[in-house]
């Protein structure tokens, strides 16, 4: 049996190596199961249509004129449900016992988690570049150009990356991926619909406006808004950071924590 | 010997006062292992006895609560990078991608191991070839079968040729012909001059692979032999009856009982005892015994226990 004679290991990759290996597994995971896109941009591009047509003239006096303040919180919305999918991807990888695996290797211990994130960041800007594309052709102008519509892809990936910590900690906690799904989805609704992505929060009660206005999730709309629109100051963009940054420094060395006790 | 280090310790495997408490459960008991290297070395017992979590510990993925360990001469706690550089670990359930393919799959982990380029896909390759892969090596891992997903793990496994592989329940719900050609694998392999650790419930199969059974109840280990000596151990001979009436076997369990002075084991379906005979002589007094008392019998022979019955003078429990 020529695959059983004695076979020495190569010299040992680098920890960066070993995390590229694991993005080339995000990247084949895209290859073989496409309909996780489907997954992740029906529900904006439903949203998108829905609140455009339906409610659009309503709250903004026309289609058009709504769409214009609607698709960068769309964008937002969708990165952060897409982060969801990672903590399934990881909780299903752990139940499978596909991380015994990985973690008896001699490898930078790390890497699964760094591949995770790269997948991510797959996700985030395929998603988001169909969400925008949609909205172009629906008649969405970004007035800052090219150059804004890249930067408010960068603060969006940002978004995603600090997102994607909350679910990677309850993916390594929760041992069942439907649970981490619904978890995550009963914690971003709130967020979500209780923010500046849909309505513009003068209609609503004080007490709601309150929470509204400091809401992680308006401020990194309304710097997505800025980012786009031209009109994006650096305490704007700065403020809207905050939160990615923090939950990152925060659940960064939670997740390694985590990960080395169990 | 590529990858087997020349140091000093003589011992594959070999652990002291192993422990591992899950709350107030103690998995793990103190356990003390030797295994001699390029040896099948099988852990034998019931489910929930411990297995498991031993081998999880001396792979690195269980942090032990006492006691210590080397692994190819390295030691568990202090050098756990080198443990995991010369083992290799297949748990219970595949652990495999099932979206990936096969090949994928393989690659993946070659290049976790450091091939680069062209050299990991030729490994998977190789790989692939002697698990007799190839023609599934483009399909994802989810349309295989039981056994191939088992064949594919274990090649896995061997990426590098690892100094100890430890098996956990490598044939555990595969059909007879998947499970005879993992024997046959794992046979193959320890002829190649890994040491394999394994795991198993299964008494024909330690029966059939280990040079030595180590036998866990409990999280203890109750006792360790060659198959022939804890064959030996429990008793020279075993005298099998089979009652050709049912209505008749709790009689013909007294008079053995009586005769031979053991106790009498009664097989699973019922229809058969088995009991210790310490010579012929006395084994064909006990029969005399039983067809003087008019009892009928359907079978009868005289052998070696087979483990099933060791493992039950062992524990005093039926068969795990």
């Amino acid at each position: 049996m020529i695959g059983l004679t004695q076979v020495a290991r190569p010299p040992a990759p680098s920890a960066f190596s070993n995390a590229l290996v694991f993005g080339w597994r995000a990247v084949l995971k895209f290859k073989h199961v496409p309909e996780q896109l489907f997954d992740l941009v029906m529900t904006p591009i439903m949203f998108t249509l829905l609140f455009t047509f339906v409610f659009g003239g309503a709250l903004a006096g026309s289609p058009g004129n709504y769409l214009q303040v609607f698709l960068p919180g769309i964008l937002v919305q969708t990165v952060m449900f897409n982060a969801v999918y990672s903590g399934i991807g990881l909780s299903t990888d752990l139940s499978k016992g596909l991380f015994d695996r990985f973690r008896s290797l001699p490898i930078w211990s790390l890497a699964p988690f760094a591949g995770l994130m790269v997948g991510d960041m797959l996700r985030h800007t395929i998603a988001g570049g169909i969400i925008l594309t949609i909205g172009l052709i629906l008649g969405y102008r970004p007035e800052a150009g090219i150059v804004g519509v890249l930067s408010a892809f960068v603060m969006l990936i940002t978004v995603g990356f600090g997102t994607g910590w909350v679910f990677i900690v309850l993916g390594l906690l929760v041992r069942t991926p439907t649970t981490v799904m619904t978890i995550g989805f009963t914690f971003l609704f709130p967020l979500i619909f209780a923010s500046n992505i849909m309505v513009d929060p003068k209609t609503m009660p004080t007490w709601l406006r309150a929470f509204v206005e400091v809401n992680p999730v308006s401020l990194m709309t309304s710097a997505m808004r800025g980012l786009m629109g031209g009109t994006a100051t650096v305490e704007q963009v700065g403020i809207a950071l905050i939160a990615p940054v923090t939950l990152t420094v925060l659940l960064a060395p939670l997740t390694i924590w985590i990960y080395r006790r169990q | 010997m590529a990858t087997a280090e020349m140091n000093s310790s003589p011992s594959a495997v070999q652990a002291r006062g192993l422990v591992k408490k899950f709350g107030d459960l103690c998995a793990v008991d103190g356990i003390d292992l030797d295994v001699p290297r390029g040896m099948i070395f099988a852990i034998l017992g019931p489910n929930g006895a411990g297995k498991t979590t031993l081998m999880r510990m001396l792979a690195t993925l269980l942090r032990p609560d006492g006691g210590s360990a080397t692994v190819m001469g390295h030691d568990l706690q202090a050098a756990p990078g080198e443990v995991r550089a010369s083992i290799a670990m297949t748990g219970q359930f595949a652990s495999l991608d099932e979206d990936l393919t096969g090949r994928e799959n393989l690659m993946l982990l070659a290049r976790l191991w450091g091939f680069r380029g062209k050299s990991a896909r030729e490994r998977a390759d190789q790989l692939l070839a002697t698990f007799d892969l190839s023609e599934a090596a483009t399909k994802q891992v989810k349309d295989y079968s039981g056994g191939m997903r088992r064949r594919l793990d274990i090649a896995a496994s061997l990426i590098v040729t690892p100094g100890v592989l430890f098996l956990d329940e490598p044939t555990t719900g595969l059909d007879p012909v998947a499970r005879k050609s993992v024997w046959s694998m794992i046979r193959q392999l320890a002829g190649s001059g890994v040491t394999i650790l394994l795991t198993t419930q299964y008494m024909d199969e330690a029966d059939q692979l280990a040079g030595r059974i180590a036998v866990i109840d409990h999280g203890k280990k109750i006792a360790e032999g060659s198959p022939r000596e804890l064959k030996v151990a429990t008793g020279s001979g075993f005298l099998h009856v089979a009652v050709a009436d049912p209505n008749q076997l709790e009689e013909a369990a007294r008079l053995l009982e009586a005769r031979l002075g053991a106790t009498v084991q009664r097989s699973a379906e019922g229809g058969t005892l088995a009991v210790v005979a310490r010579t012929p002589k006395d084994a064909n007094a006990a029969l005399g015994a039983l067809i003087d008392a008019g009892i009928e019998l359907a079978d009868f022979s005289m052998g070696s226990p087979s483990l099933e019955e060791v493992f039950f003078a062992l524990t005093g429990k039926a068969k795990p």
